[in-house]
């Protein structure tokens, strides 16, 4: 709390970060420029920091260490990306001391382009020959859409589908939703059982995000010069009126997520499903241990019948920043954690991590059945879904603000004042305000 | 009635006005309790009563099983953290404190030219919070590639210009200057005076120093966030905090938050209890003056 710099000390300091400032300065940016040029096997052994908050990492680290003894690797950790190890990175980044590899989840990635602070991975050839074994829309949030350049390995993916309580829609005699039309059928069913279909998360709008994107919203652009916003197009507008039509007839809960609260509604049986990504199979084994065996899974709802399209929440890359010296092992590192079977297979045992290879998604860890969900073998369904998931949806360069923008907007409406159309205007404002003070060129 | 009113005010008022402080006391005793009292029991239960059952009662009495819990991931990192903290903010606190003694002393009973013009630059440095220098000192530490290590945190914590300012005080108050003078006529040196003669008198106010210190440091969490990506430097602050941004993913990491951060509590109650004593007099000591 009250803690500073007293004054002898500060002069100290601050003579210490003037002489520093003149010996130092300008040769080591130059240094690092050299290095971050090209993609050349260095001569010797070499030892790599990879920063990352995945849980248990340590043990997959190992597995490479002990086979690469040239090529060491060490984990450094933090809180997660937004709970403040990206705020470290960019801090790094000005300091020019990051580490050599970085975790960096897709919708953060282009905040980091735009600083230009990440090494172009497909400048090195390992990399360009590898980039066929992920799944092409993974492969396109690493590389923004362009066929030449890519800045991050994508690590894991978070393909969207229906969890919905088997019991009680069977109990209650409500068939289960192929379409939004019949999802919001069956909400007024479940209303009338005693339930909520669902808990519309307020405060996490990757959720919302998800839905846009298999609706076809499209949030941002970059056209190489510019990036246009369009938080309203008329896909997420859909989208927001149709949950904003939830929440006004009372038809959803509405608790904050990832609390108490939230697990409750679930284990309480008061919630009957939830659209949410892959890894959210884990959320709802361990908040809701009391509904073992209820569960199963089914294709997200669509659109119009007949579609098979499927959104996406969350997922990340390993990126390797420009100020890395040894970007070719970094690049071999990375390729081995987000494509070989081994690492992945670790990966998936130690933080739940669906990868975002095409082979990853067949392997036999992810195609046994699940005792939580009846033994149905749910993987499947998110790996059929991870190939339907729309490729051109990007995020913008400024996201954490966007969100926080947005969520506020979302509690609001959540509480009865405005709707989600008006916080995603709002948000739509805020973001191009934010791009501008950061003179990121923006489309008005 | 009338002849008995005023004594009956008399009496009243100060009983209405005892009673509503009271009340106020209460309220706001609950109002720090209950948390307290919320982590308590939340750190008493498996992680699949804590959702079910009733937040501010007991269920099966599960505290040394999560304890133990706690204590066995990830190969005891948490006892690691909890070390740390208490390099970092008992070494800081110690240190620290002499300094502020020393700078508060000098400052006090030594007369030289820009004396006051330092203290009020020491003073301004109160009104400059820790996390406005937190940035600025990653990039120093940096600029003598001095991040991530011990060193990052503990040397940015040592300095406290708030107890230059109470040593100060209390120096004036506490120390007379005959009694200096004696010590010097009788041949001892100046630091020899500092440590024998005036500790001795300024320890309640030292006491003070050290609490506000450990306190700052054991609470401060910019500075390790920003400084720190070895897990094994974490304070445990942290190193919680790291766990709980996890929880989305690993939700077991909870109820480990739980306990962890009741655990992490307790060296501060315990500081506070075997010392408030003496920071009450500490208190006293700076008012009358």
């Amino acid at each position: 709390m009250r803690k500073s710099v007293s004054a002898v000390s500060a002069l100290l300091i601050s003579a210490l970060a003037l002489a520093a400032c003149g010996s130092g300065g300008s040769s080591s940016d130059s240094d690092t420029g050299a290095a971050a040029a090209s993609c050349a096997p260095s001569s010797g052994p070499v030892t790599l920091t990879y920063t990352t908050w995945i849980p248990g990492i340590e043990d997959v680290v190992k597995v490479w260490n002990d086979k690469n003894p040239n090529i060491q690797v060490k984990v450094q950790t933090g809180p997660n990306g937004n709970g403040g190890t990206y705020q470290n990175f960019f801090n790094q980044l000005k300091a020019g001391n990051t580490p050599d590899l970085g975790h960096i989840e897709y919708d953060a990635l282009p905040s980091f382009r735009v600083q230009d602070g990440l090494f172009d991975v497909q400048s090195c050839d390992i990399v360009a020959k590898a980039k066929d074994q992920f799944i092409p829309w993974t492969w396109n949030q690493v590389s923004f859409g362009d066929d030449k350049t890519a800045y991050g390995i994508p690590q894991d993916s978070g393909p969207m589908a229906l969890f919905y309580r088997a019991d009680l829609f069977e109990k209650a005699g409500i068939p289960i939703p192929k379409t939004w039309d019949e999802y919001a059928a069956a909400a007024e069913k479940v209303k009338a059982a005693g339930g909520y279909i669902t808990n519309f998360s307020q405060s996490d709008i990757n959720q919302f995000a998800g839905f846009a994107w298999q609706a076809g919203g499209r949030w941002f652009a970059n056209d190489g010069n510019q990036w246009t916003v369009n938080l309203t197009d008329d896909n997420t507008k859909k989208v927001a009126d149709y949950w904003q039509n939830l929440i006004s007839k009372k038809l959803v809960s509405t608790v904050p997520p990832w609390t108490t609260e939230w697990d409750n509604a679930y284990n309480s049986s008061s919630a009957w499903t939830w659209v949410s990504a892959v890894w959210g199979a884990n959320s709802i084994m361990s908040g809701a241990p009391k509904t073992a065996g209820k569960w199963r899974v089914a294709p997200m709802p669509q659109w119009s019948a007949g579609q098979s399209v499927a959104g996406n929440w969350g997922g990340s890359a390993t990126a390797i920043f420009k100020t890395s010296k040894h970007p070719y092992e970094a690049a071999q590192f990375a390729l081995w954690l987000n494509t070989s079977e081994e690492a992945l297979g670790l990966l998936n045992k130690a933080a739940q991590l669906y990868p975002a290879t095409t082979a990853g998604t067949k392997y036999s860890y992810l195609t046994n059945p699940v005792k939580f969900y009846g033994d149905q073998k749910i993987y499947e369904v998110f790996a059929q879904a991870a190939g339907e998931v729309t490729p051109d949806f990007t995020w913008g360069p400024t996201m954490t603000a966007t969100y926080a923008n947005a969520s506020d907007g979302f509690k609001a409406a959540v509480s009865g004042s405005g709707t989600l159309t008006d916080a995603l205007t709002s948000a739509q404002k805020s973001t191009i305000d934010t791009l501008k003070s950061q003179a990121i060129p923006v489309k008005e | 009635m009338s002849t008995h009113a005023p004594e009956k005010t008399r009496i009243k008022e100060p009983l209405l006005s005892r009673t509503g402080a009271m009340l106020v006391m209460a309220v706001c005793t609950l109002y720090f309790l209950v948390p307290i009292w919320w982590l308590f029991v939340g750190a008493s239960k498996s992680s699949d009563q804590f959702t079910s059952t009733n937040p501010l009662w007991f269920a099966d009495f599960d505290l040394f099983a999560n304890i133990s819990d706690l204590f066995a991931y990830r190969d005891g990192v948490f006892l690691r953290w909890m070390l740390n903290s208490i390099l970092y903010t008992g070494g800081a606190a110690l240190l620290g404190t002499v300094l502020a003694a020393m700078c508060g002393y000098a400052l006090a009973k030594y007369r030289f030219r820009g004396r006051e013009l330092l203290f009020n630059v020491v003073l301004s440095g109160v009104l400059v919070p820790a996390t406005a220098l937190a940035l600025p000192l990653f990039l120093l530490f940096s600029k003598v590639d001095a991040t991530n290590t011990f060193w990052s945190v503990f040397l940015p914590s040592l300095v406290n210009p708030f107890g230059v300012y109470l040593a100060r005080i209390y120096a004036t108050a506490s120390v007379p200057d005959e009694l200096l003078e004696a010590a010097r006529i009788d041949g001892s040196g100046e630091i020899r005076t500092f440590f024998k003669v005036a500790t001795r008198l300024m320890f309640p106010a030292l006491v003070t120093i050290f609490l506000f210190h450990f306190v700052a440091v054991w609470n401060n969490f910019l500075l390790p966030l920003i400084m720190l990506s070895d897990e094994r430097l974490f304070p445990v602050t942290l190193g919680l905090y790291t766990w709980n941004t996890q929880v989305n993913q690993i939700p077991e990491l909870r109820g480990l938050v739980i306990v962890g951060a009741l655990l992490s509590i307790t060296p501060l109650v315990i500081a506070f209890l075997l010392l408030q004593r003496f920071w009450r007099n500490g208190l006293g000591a700076g008012a009358v003056k």
